[in-house]
């Protein structure tokens, strides 16, 4: 009897069952949390106080005054980008569209953010 | 002036169990000399040895061989209280737990693979709430979920074919002399 043929018989058939089974716990416990969570809301902030929530469900387009001007933001098909913003160095505008739980796009100079929210709130940095 | 002596009888019971535990603190001091990728991922190796008691000699022998390992190794290894030694305690009565209720599974078609993988599995849940509960109370722990799990359905398959071999070795001088 070779080695191989020893791990075989040491199985029973119920242990395979259970190791399927534990995959198949593995598989979907990743993927429930692993995958990001789909966002339903848009938090839009001004200079930290909250300006403005929004479902992402109704296709609309905001305005937001800051100190330097006003950014425009765009929400579409469940996602939200910041369009136009009188910032210099355009990082939000760039950062595109928006899709996920926890994603944020922050135009500093003007002081306007948006920021994605689920049912439950996804972790931006994790330290242990 | 008469000496007294407290003398403690141990049965050979007591003295397997003793021996058992012994095997797996081994098994322990080794296993901490393999560096690990993350804290709390290792294979627990010494569930091996808490398997085949369970097999020989059933679930109370398994618990005592079990539980004397943890509070013997966070002795040797300086981390007795420390949370450290809780997570090993609240994994290993977890674990003990699953195997109380997965050994009345039927002999026929389940055997130490499965023990295994479900007090893998207990283990992790066990030492999850403890930390979720105590040390870090942050839904940010779930993100490692997936780490421990995967790590737990390897390891608990190995360790359970690495002890259904060793049953299977015990068993065999018993039946073929006869045969």
């Amino acid at each position: 009897m070779n080695s191989y043929e020893a791990i075989r018989s040491s199985i029973k058939a119920g242990d395979w069952l259970t190791v399927l089974l534990g995959i198949l716990c593995v598989v979907l416990i990743t993927l429930k949390l692993w995958n990001g969570e789909q966002a339903d809301r848009a938090i839009i902030r001004s200079a930290g106080k909250i300006f403005k929530e929004v479902p992402l469900s109704r296709d609309t387009q905001i305005e937001v005054p800051g100190p330097l001007g006003i950014s425009i933001i765009n929400i579409e098909k469940g996602k939200a980008r910041i369009t136009s913003d009188p910032s210099p160095r355009q990082y939000c505008v760039r950062q595109g569209w928006l899709q996920q739980a926890g994603e944020i796009a922050i135009c500093l100079p003007n002081q306007v953010s948006v920021e994605l929210t689920g049912s439950q709130k996804k972790y931006d940095s994790l330290n242990y | 002036m008469t000496a007294s002596t407290i003398k403690l009888t141990a049965t050979p019971e007591d003295h397997h169990v003793a021996k058992m535990a012994a095997v797996a603190l081994g098994l322990t001091v080794l296993e901490n000399a393999i560096p690990s990728p993350l804290p709390g991922v290792k294979p627990g190796l010494a569930n091996i040895v808490t398997l085949i008691v369970l097999a020989r000699y059933g679930w109370r022998m398994a618990a005592w061989v079990s539980l004397l390992r943890v509070v013997a190794g966070s002795l040797l290894f300086g981390n007795f209280l420390a949370p450290g030694f809780f997570l090993s305690l609240s994994g290993a009565v977890f674990s003990l737990a699953a195997l109380a209720i997965s050994m009345h599974l039927p002999q026929r078609w389940f055997g130490a693979v499965t023990h295994s993988i479900l007090a893998a599995f207990a283990h992790i849940a066990g030492q999850m709430m403890v930390v979720y509960l105590w040390l870090i109370p942050h839904s940010g722990i779930a993100y490692l979920i997936p780490i421990f799990a995967t790590a737990a359905l390897v390891f608990g398959t190995v360790n359970g074919i690495i002890a259904a071999r060793f049953i299977e070795a015990a068993e065999q001088p018993q039946t073929e002399p006869h045969a």
